[in-house]
């Protein structure tokens, strides 16, 4: 069982703050990590090689050079091989410039029986990547996988979450899913891991590495383009209520018996 | 391709280093250094008065194809039952439709939709209705290339879907088929009159930014949103639309994926999208049992119970329960939240309630900046005198 897991670096952002002078996000101090739903897609490539005994886990991720500390903490989590593509022309790639790039690195490693990705990430949020991948390859794609409940036979069924409940869907591989944090509880690092990870080479791979054409990749390639970038104004204009808790209270009571809500 | 620095032209003046969003900029030594991460967002180049910032543009892509025209909505249902968020694109496509002096159509797959009128009740102009046994269940391969044909075939400009769970899986797919570009999660949409693009402004990064993005060169336009961005507009029963009934033709599709089941989450008798007044509990609540107390205030008032990620990772509360980026959008009237600290990743899920109250006992928590009203205070005390009075009075 081949697994190939993509990955984002990107930076720990429940506690980003906005420096309220210059208005811009505080850096400073905040660490990149993998994307939280990243490590579900890396934990489920690992136990799904575990499982099925053989083959390897290859993580993916397509970023500036700096990501290749998030590709070590992979490799301590149990990824056999890491692939970073970088290189400038990849800057500012849309969602299907990025799926395109990481569909050309998928086919440079030829064999691969399923490909995992998060939901979504934590600071892009589109969780179109993906699904993009699965077409650009032109293989099967499920979202939203809650549960791997049986390979065999060249075939993957799956639980999907959806709103109203769960869908159980039977493909046949190779395919993308993209999974939920319900999925499984990610390890921790293991010392063998750790070591691992210091001494283990990741490949980087350039845009001529992976044998891309220059125009579809980063900017250049991307059918969307960001053309502002503001901060959302929040006007506040709450009211907080003074004085002794019990006529806080009534004040809201009252509040909200004049917006007719109670 | 990227961005450059002209130092010859910098005079480290230092306006770019507050325009990066990012923070990336940084004056040392009289001159400008970029640090890794660029988005290529051209913030900067604006706030450089010396032009010493350059970013290539993208070459010019194949020019617009002019014959594509009409806005278009994905009319979402399941086994019958059309979705709210239906409603709410319609609204919002009415809107995009009538600056473009365009037709507003929806697109419905499904069998035995009920309803069916309503789409044009609000504001479809043309229902285009694929009918038939094999698409009764939501099926994303089907769903996938029927679409495609349909888009194809009949070449709108501008096509947004709800981002649900079937939206946010199969829509990406048509997008990356068509090769055109696709924004998820707009919480604001705009044309341009001059050459009807379609502005696409969505929040980014948890929340903490907002970014406005175009397709410029491809056709259609695409577009998600979140349920309960868009309110519905009031139905119109007279309304004159047109339902177009298309053949279904299964032959010609190919399916990658089969579906074995469908198991209903009976667990989950809670629908807080849909609710009118939601109690919400975070980490301050401090255990699970805490959120009996919640429960009290709920019955009494008639809401639902909402939770914020943090109470949610504790096991207190099910996901189904949680409001925010990787939860639920929820808009009701009256949104209680107690013992929430209001990180923009809940806020993000939230913050369009009519009216919203916030209970903390930090006064700097940011929950108060997004409140309507305010108490400061213990909810373990101010949660059960507002449960007692309301309930008595």
């Amino acid at each position: 069982m081949n697994v190939i897991v993509c990955l984002k670096q990107v930076p720990g952002t429940t506690d980003v703050k906005v420096n309220p002078q210059t208005n811009t996000l505080i850096r400073q101090g905040v660490e990149n990590v993998i994307n939280p739903f990243d490590t579900y897609a890396l934990e489920e490539g690992v136990r799904t090689k575990e499982r099925y005994g053989e083959g390897k886990v290859t993580a993916m991720s397509m970023g500036p050079l700096q990501a290749e500390a998030v590709m070590r903490e992979a490799i301590s989590l149990g990824a056999d091989e890491a692939v970073l593509l970088s290189d400038k022309a990849f800057a500012g790639a849309d969602t299907w410039a990025t799926a395109y790039t990481l569909a050309q690195a998928i086919n440079k490693i030829g064999q691969h029986d399923i490909i995992i990705c998060g939901r979504q990430t934590i600071d892009g949020d589109t969780g179109q990547v993906g699904p993009e991948l699965a077409e650009i390859l032109e293989i099967p794609f499920v979202a939203y996988v809650s549960q791997i409940e049986e390979i065999a036979d060249g075939r993957i069924r799956v639980q999907r979450m959806v709103e109203e409940g769960h869908e159980v869907i039977e493909s046949s591989l190779p395919a993308v899913i993209t999974v939920v944090k319900e999925i499984n509880v990610p390890r921790l690092p293991s010392l063998r891991g750790i070591t691992r990870s210091k001494s283990a080479p990741v490949a980087i791979w350039s845009a001529r590495e992976i044998g891309v054409d220059e125009s579809r990749v980063g900017l250049a390639g991307s059918f969307t383009k960001v053309i502002k970038v503001f901060f959302p104004q929040r006007v506040s204009q709450s009211e907080v209520f003074q004085g002794e808790m019990e006529s806080q209270v009534d004040c809201l009571i009252d509040r909200l018996k004049d917006t007719g809500l109670t | 391709m990227g961005i450059e620095i002209d130092f010859e032209q910098c005079t480290g003046c230092g306006n770019c280093e507050p325009a990066c969003p990012f923070g990336l900029l940084e004056v040392v030594d009289d001159k400008v250094r970029l640090k890794e991460g660029c988005t290529l967002c051209s913030a900067c180049q604006e706030a450089c008065p010396v032009d010493a910032i350059l970013i290539e543009a993208a070459p010019a892509a194949e020019t617009t194809s002019d014959e594509h025209r009409g806005v278009w909505v994905f009319a979402e249902q399941r086994h019958g039952q059309l979705k709210d968020v239906a409603y709410e694109l319609l609204a919002e496509g009415r809107a995009l439709a009538d600056i473009l002096q365009t037709d507003l159509s929806a697109v419905c797959f499904g069998h035995n939709i009920t309803e069916i009128n309503q789409l044009v009740a609000h504001g479809a102009d043309k229902v285009y209705l694929v009918d038939s046994p094999e698409l009764a269940e939501n099926l994303d391969d089907l769903y996938t290339q029927q679409f495609i044909e349909l888009i194809q075939e009949y070449k709108p400009e501008i096509v947004i879907a709800g981002a649900t769970s079937l939206g946010r899986a199969f829509i990406p797919r048509v997008a990356a088929v068509l090769k055109t570009g696709l924004t998820a999660d707009c919480t604001g949409l705009d044309i341009d009159p001059e050459n009807r693009l379609l502005q696409q402004t969505r929040p980014t990064f948890g929340g903490n930014i907002m970014a406005t993005i175009i397709c410029q060169a491809r056709r259609p336009q695409m577009a998600t949103v979140r349920p309960r961005v868009f309110k519905k507009n009031t139905p119109e029963a007279g309304r004159k639309g047109q339902v177009i009934k298309l053949d279904f033709d299964r032959e010609r599709i190919t399916a990658k994926t089969k579906l074995l089941n469908f198991v209903k989450d009976l667990t989950e008798t809670v629908k807080i999208e849909e609710a009118d007044v939601i109690v919400s509990g975070g980490r301050g609540l401090g255990k699970a049992e805490n959120f009996k107390m919640l429960d009290e205030l709920a019955s009494v008032i008639g809401a639902a119970v909402g939770a914020s990620r943090a109470a949610v990772d504790e096991g207190w509360i099910p996901y189904s329960h949680q409001v925010g980026q990787t939860g639920k959008t929820v808009c009701p009237k009256l949104y209680i939240a107690c013992g929430i600290s209001g990180a923009v990743q809940h806020l993000a899920g939230m913050q369009t309630s009519d009216v919203i109250v916030a209970i903390n006992d930090n006064p700097d928590a940011p929950i108060f900046e997004a409140a309507t009203y305010g108490i400061v205070g213990d909810l373990f005390k101010v949660v059960p005198m507002l449960t007692e009075k309301l309930k008595n009075g």
